[in-house]
C-alpha cells in the first residue's frame, strides 16, 4: 500500500496506530434524514467499547458501515492507520471486522457448522468434518457450548447467537461488533455472553457492543462512546463514569422520569382473565394458565423478557389469536358480564375493548401504511352508516383533531403514514384508539423508538385515560417507566404469571427476579 | 486526494419524503415510453425495415381512417374491461391471472343462452340474459380459487392459471363435440344475439366506459373498496380492524370474475359472434399489463388500453403492408412494460454517481 495516493503524513499514521479501526468524520444520510453526522470513533485492541445511545441515535447505522452493509456518504475509515474502503461484508471480513446483527442471519435447515462456513471461499469441495473440528476448537477456546452438527431450527435464541459469534471468529475476525446482543437473552445467558466477551478481550480483540442498557455498559465495557441523534457526543472511561452521567450524555439532560401518577379513587373490575392458555402456529405453548384482573381507573403494567407471552396475551384478549383454554370476562361499566373468548375481533371491539397494539412492526398491524391519516382513522369507522359508500368527513375531522392534539408532524392528513417517522406513526395509532373512548385500552411497547418528549406525550395520554376510568394495560420493556407509570405490574415469565406487584412499592430488582423465575407469589 | 474513499461508481438513494414533483414524475414516465419506442426501433431494424416508416405505417394503420380507428377501439374494449376486472384483485394483492379463463367462462355461458333462447326471446332481453349468465359463470370461475384461498390459503396464482386450461378444455370439447356445427366450429349467433352497433362499433364500448366509472367509484369511495385497499396493504391490519378477510376475498374474486365474464360476453356477442377455444385470445393476460401500467387507476387504463390497441392494430397493418412479423407489437408492448415499470424505480430512487473527489468538498 503506497503512501502517495492517500497522502497521510508519517506522523498522522503514528498517532492512529493505537486503534485497530478508526472512523473519521463519517456521515450517512437516508434521504433527508442524517443518521450519522460527522462521527469520529476509535476501536482499540484488547478493549470492550460500549456504543451507547437511545433508539434511533444511529448506533447500528454506524456499525453497519464497518460491516459493509452501508457505505458512508462522507468521511473515511482507517485500519491500523491506513484508509480502507469496506464495500461489502466480504471486505469487512478481509479487514478482520465481523458483526453480529440484532436479527440473526442464519439458514434454519443448516447445521451450526454449515451456517458458519456458508459463503466462505475455500477449496472446491466442502470438508464439513474439518469445519466441524475447527468450530469445536473455537468453542473450546472461548467456552462456547454448542454442537456444530445441531440444526439451527432446533436451537434456542441464545444458541443462535453463539453460532453468529462463532461464525465471526471462524473468519478470524479481530474486531467484533455485537448489536444489542442481550435484547433476547435471560440474565444468566447475558452473564455467560459477558464472560465470553471478556475472554475475547484477553485475546486482544477489539470489541464493540451496541446497547442502550446502562447496567450492561457499566458491567462489561472499558470505554463508552455515546451517540445522540446521529451525533457523536464523546467517549469516556467506564471506570470514571456512572449511569447518571451516561444518561446525561445520552439524552442531553438529566432524566428523572417524574411521570405524573395520580391515583384514581374510582376503580372497578373491568377485565377478568383466568386460566388462559394459548398455543402459537407451531403448537408451542405461549400462555400457560394466565389469570389476572384489570381494573378500570388503573394502569396495569405487563413486564417480562421479550417473548414471554405479552403479545399473545393482548392478542387473545382482542380476539386475534385462538384461545385453547381459559376465560376472559369483560365487566362493562354499566354492569353485567361478557365472555370474550370465542368472539370475533369486531364484536370485542364493539364492546369497547380496544387494542392499540403496537408490535415490533408498527405498520404491520393497526395501520395502513399506504393511506393517509384520514384513511387510517377510517379503520375504526369505515362500516358506519348505511349504503355502500364510506363516509370521509368524520374520519377527516378526527384526523385533524389528532394532528392538532398530539402534534403529529406530517405534510398533510392525506400523506401516507408509512413515510412518517416512528413517533408520528405511533401518535396516529394511539390518537385513533383513544378517540374511540375505549373502556379497556391495551398497548404494547407504546414508546419503543420514540424520543423522550413523545414518550411523555404517550404516558400522559395513558394517565388521562386512566383518570377517565379506562382500564389501561401497558406492556412495556423499560422497568423504570413501568415502575413510575403503572399502578400495578403483572410479570410474565415463560407464558406464566410469575407475580403481580404494586408499582408504588415494588423495586426493580424484585421485578427482575420475577421476570426470570416462575413460581413467585401472587402479590398486590 | 487525502480524504477520498473508494465509493462504488453508482449508488442508490431513496428519494426523500416528498419525492419528485409531479411534473418530473410524468417527465420520467413519458421518457420511458420514448425509450421503449426507441428500443423498438432496434427490433424493427433487425427485421430489415426502416423504423420511422414502420412506425408511420403502424400509426396510419391504427388511426388513419375511421374504419381503422373503429377496429383499434374494438381491440381496446376487452383489454380495458378485463383490466378493470382484475384491478380490485391486484389492489388486494390477490394475483388473479385467471381472467383468460373467466372471459372464456363468460363467453361459454353467453353462447349457451344464445343457443337455447334465440327465437324464444326478443333481442334486448336475450342480450341481457346472456350478459347475466356470462357474469354468473365468470364470477363462479373466479370464486372457486377465491374460496380455496380463503379457506385453505392455496396459491391463487397457480390456481387461477390452471382454471384457465380447464374452461378452455371444456370449450374445445363443446366445439368438437356436442355444439359442433361444421369442421369443429360452433355456429354463429343469430342477429338477435349480437350486440348492436353504436357509432360504428358494437356497444361494448359503452359498457366498458360505464365500468370505468363504476370501478373508479367502487375502489375509491365504497366500503368494499376500502376493505380491499386495507387487505392489500396489510392482512394483519385488516383482521385487526375486524374485517372478514376470507369473505372479502371471495366477494372480490366473484366481482372480478363476473366483470371478466361480461367481457367474454362482449367479445362473443360483439366481435366473434360465436364461441371458440381461442375466444379470449390472450386478452386476460395482456390486460394484466394494462392494469399494471395504469397503476390500477381506472382512467389511466383507458389510455393504456388504447395505446396497446393502437400497437396491436398497427402491427397487424405492418404485417400486411411491410411483411413484418406481427410479433413486433408484442416486442414493443414488452419493451413498454419493461421501461414503464422500470421508470418507477427512478421515481422512487435516485442514482448517485461517484464523485471525482469525495470527502471534504461534499461536506462543504
Amino acid at each position: 500500500m503506497g503512501i502517495g495516493p492517500y497522502g497521510y503524513s508519517y506522523n498522522e499514521r503514528m498517532v492512529y496506530l493505537e486503534y485497530a479501526i478508526e472512523l473519521r468524520g463519517i456521515t450517512k444520510r437516508f434521504g433527508p434524514v442524517v443518521a450519522n453526522d460527522g462521527i469520529d470513533l476509535g476501536l482499540a485492541r484488547g478493549e470492550i467499547l460500549a456504543l451507547l445511545g437511545e433508539n434511533g441515535s444511529g448506533k447500528t447505522t454506524l456499525m453497519n458501515m464497518l460491516a459493509g452493509i452501508y457505505l458512508p456518504d462522507e468521511g473515511r475509515i482507517l485500519a491500523d492507520g491506513r484508509p480502507i474502503s469496506i464495500r461489502s461484508p466480504r471486505d469487512a471480513y478481509a479487514h478482520g471486522i465481523g458483526m453480529i446483527h440484532q436479527h440473526y442471519k442464519l439458514v434454519d435447515v443448516f447445521t451450526a457448522a454449515e451456517n458458519i462456513v456458508l459463503g466462505m471461499e475455500g477449496e472446491k469441495k466442502l470438508d464439513i468434518k474439518k469445519a466441524n473440528a475447527r468450530v469445536r476448537e473455537i468453542c473450546e477456546r472461548y467456552g462456547f457450548d454448542i454442537d456444530p452438527e445441531k440444526k439451527v431450527y432446533d436451537m434456542s435464541v441464545s444458541e443462535k447467537q453463539t453460532v453468529e459469534i462463532v461464525k465471526v471468529l471462524y473468519r478470524s475476525a479481530e474486531i467484533l461488533i455485537l448489536d444489542e446482543p442481550t435484547a433476547v437473552l435471560t440474565p444468566q445467558e447475558t452473564d455467560r455472553l459477558f464472560a465470553i466477551l471478556r475472554k475475547m478481550r484477553e485475546d486482544n480483540k477489539a470489541i464493540v457492543i451496541i446497547t442502550h442498557k446502562l447496567n450492561e455498559v457499566m458491567a462489561i465495557s472499558d470505554k463508552v462512546a455515546v451517540l445522540r441523534k446521529g451525533k457523536y457526543i464523546g467517549t469516556v472511561n467506564t471506570a470514571e463514569t456512572d449511569p447518571h452521567a451516561l444518561t446525561d450524555m445520552m439524552v442531553g439532560r438529566s432524566v428523572t422520569l417524574n411521570i405524573d401518577r395520580p391515583l384514581n379513587p374510582d376503580r372497578a373490575e373491568r377485565l377478568r382473565v383466568s386460566g388462559l392458555t394459548v398455543f402459537d402456529h407451531e403448537h408451542v405453548k405461549k400462555l400457560d394458565g394466565v389469570g389476572f384482573t384489570a381494573l378500570g381507573g388503573e394502569i396495569l403494567g405487563v413486564a417480562g423478557i421479550a417473548g414471554s407471552g405479552q403479545k399473545e396475551l393482548l392478542e387473545a384478549i382482542a380476539g386475534l389469536c385462538p384461545v385453547a383454554r381459559g376465560s376472559i370476562t369483560y365487566l362493562p361499566p354499566e354492569g353485567g358480564a361478557d365472555e370474550l373468548v370465542g368472539r370475533t375481533p369486531m364484536q370485542i371491539r364493539k364492546k369497547g375493548v380496544s387494542l392499540a397494539f403496537i408490535p415490533e412492526d408498527r405498520l404491520g398491524m393497526g395501520l395502513v401504511g399506504s393511506m393517509g391519516m384520514t384513511g387510517n382513522m377510517m379503520l375504526r369507522s369505515w362500516r358506519r352508516g348505511s349504503g355502500p359508500f364510506v363516509k370521509r368527513k368524520q374520519p377527516r375531522d378526527l384526523a385533524n383533531k389528532v394532528l392538532n392534539d398530539l402534534e403529529v408532524v406530517t405534510p398533510g392528513i392525506e400523506f401516507p403514514v408509512r413515510k412518517l417517522s416512528g413517533g408520528n406513526v405511533q401518535k396516529v395509532l394511539v390518537g385513533r384508539e383513544i378517540a374511540s373512548s375505549p373502556s379497556v385500552l391495551m398497548t404494547a411497547y407504546a414508546v419503543r423508538g420514540l424520543d423522550i418528549n413523545t414518550s411523555y406525550t404517550i404516558y400522559n395520554l395513558m394517565t388521562e385515560q386512566k383518570m377517565k376510568g379506562t382500564a389501561v394495560i401497558f406492556v412495556g420493556e423499560d422497568l423504570d417507566v413501568l415502575l413510575e407509570l403503572c399502578d400495578r405490574i403483572l410479570v410474565l415469565c415463560g407464558g406464566k404469571v410469575s407475580g403481580v406487584v404494586d408499582a408504588r412499592t415494588a423495586t426493580k430488582e424484585e421485578i427482575g427476579l420475577l421476570m426470570t423465575s416462575v413460581g413467585g407469589k401472587e402479590g398486590a | 486526494m487525502a480524504e477520498s474513499i473508494k465509493a462504488p461508481l453508482i449508488r442508490l438513494e431513496k428519494r426523500g419524503e416528498n419525492g419528485l414533483n409531479p411534473a418530473a414524475v410524468w417527465g420520467i414516465r413519458l421518457g420511458s415510453i420514448a425509450a421503449a419506442l426507441l428500443l423498438g426501433c432496434v427490433a424493427i431494424l433487425l427485421t430489415g425495415n426502416n423504423p420511422i416508416k414502420a412506425y408511420g405505417t403502424m400509426i396510419n394503420g391504427a388511426l388513419g381512417t375511421a374504419v381503422y380507428r373503429q377496429q383499434t377501439i374494438k381491440r381496446a374494449i376487452p383489454l380495458l374491461g378485463c383490466a378493470l376486472a382484475i384491478a380490485p384483485c391486484f389492489k388486494m394483492r390477490f394475483w388473479n391471472i385467471g381472467a383468460e379463463g373467466q372471459i372464456t367462462a363468460g363467453a361459454l355461458a353467453a353462447t349457451f343462452v344464445a343457443r337455447t333462447c334465440t327465437g324464444k326471446l326478443p333481442s334486448l332481453p336475450l342480450l341481457l340474459l346472456m350478459a347475466l349468465a356470462a357474469m354468473v359463470l365468470g364470477g363462479l370461475w373466479g370464486l372457486i380459487p377465491g374460496f380455496f384461498k380463503a379457506k385453505w390459503n392455496t396459491n391463487e396464482t397457480l390456481f387461477t392459471l390452471m382454471m384457465n386450461y380447464i374452461i378452455i378444455g371444456v370449450v374445445a370439447w363443446l366445439q368438437a363435440g356436442p355444439w359442433e356445427a361444421k369442421q369443429g366450429r360452433i355456429a354463429h349467433f343469430e342477429e338477435a344475439a349480437e350486440l348492436p352497433l353504436v357509432a360504428g362499433i358494437h356497444c361494448g364500448w359503452i359498457i366498458v366506459l360505464a365500468l370505468v366509472l363504476f370501478m373508479h367509484v367502487y375502489m375509491r369511495h365504497t366500503k368494499h373498496g376500502y376493505e380491499i385497499a386495507v387487505i392489500g396493504d396489510s392482512l394483519r391490519t385488516a383482521q385487526y380492524a375486524g374485517m372478514n378477510v376470507g369473505r372479502i376475498m371471495m366477494r372480490t374474486m366473484f366481482l372480478s370474475g363476473a366483470i371478466s365474464g361480461l367481457v367474454g360476453f362482449i367479445i362473443a356477442s360483439g366481435t366473434s359472434h360465436t364461441l371458440s377455444r381461442e375466444i379470449a385470445g390472450g386478452v386476460g393476460f395482456t390486460s394484466i399489463t394494462v392494469a399494471w401500467l395504469s397503476q390500477l387507476n381506472a382512467f389511466a387504463m383507458v389510455a393504456i388500453s388504447l395505446l396497446l390497441g393502437i400497437l396491436s392494430k398497427g402491427a397487424a397493418t405492418l404485417q400486411t403492408v411491410m411483411n413484418v412479423p406481427v410479433a413486433i407489437s408484442d416486442i414493443i408492448t414488452g419493451l413498454l412494460l419493461f421501461c414503464m415499470l422500470g421508470s418507477e424505480f427512478f421515481i422512487n430512487y435516485r442514482l448517485i454517481l461517484r464523485k471525482k473527489r469525495g470527502g471534504k468538498e461534499a461536506r462543504k
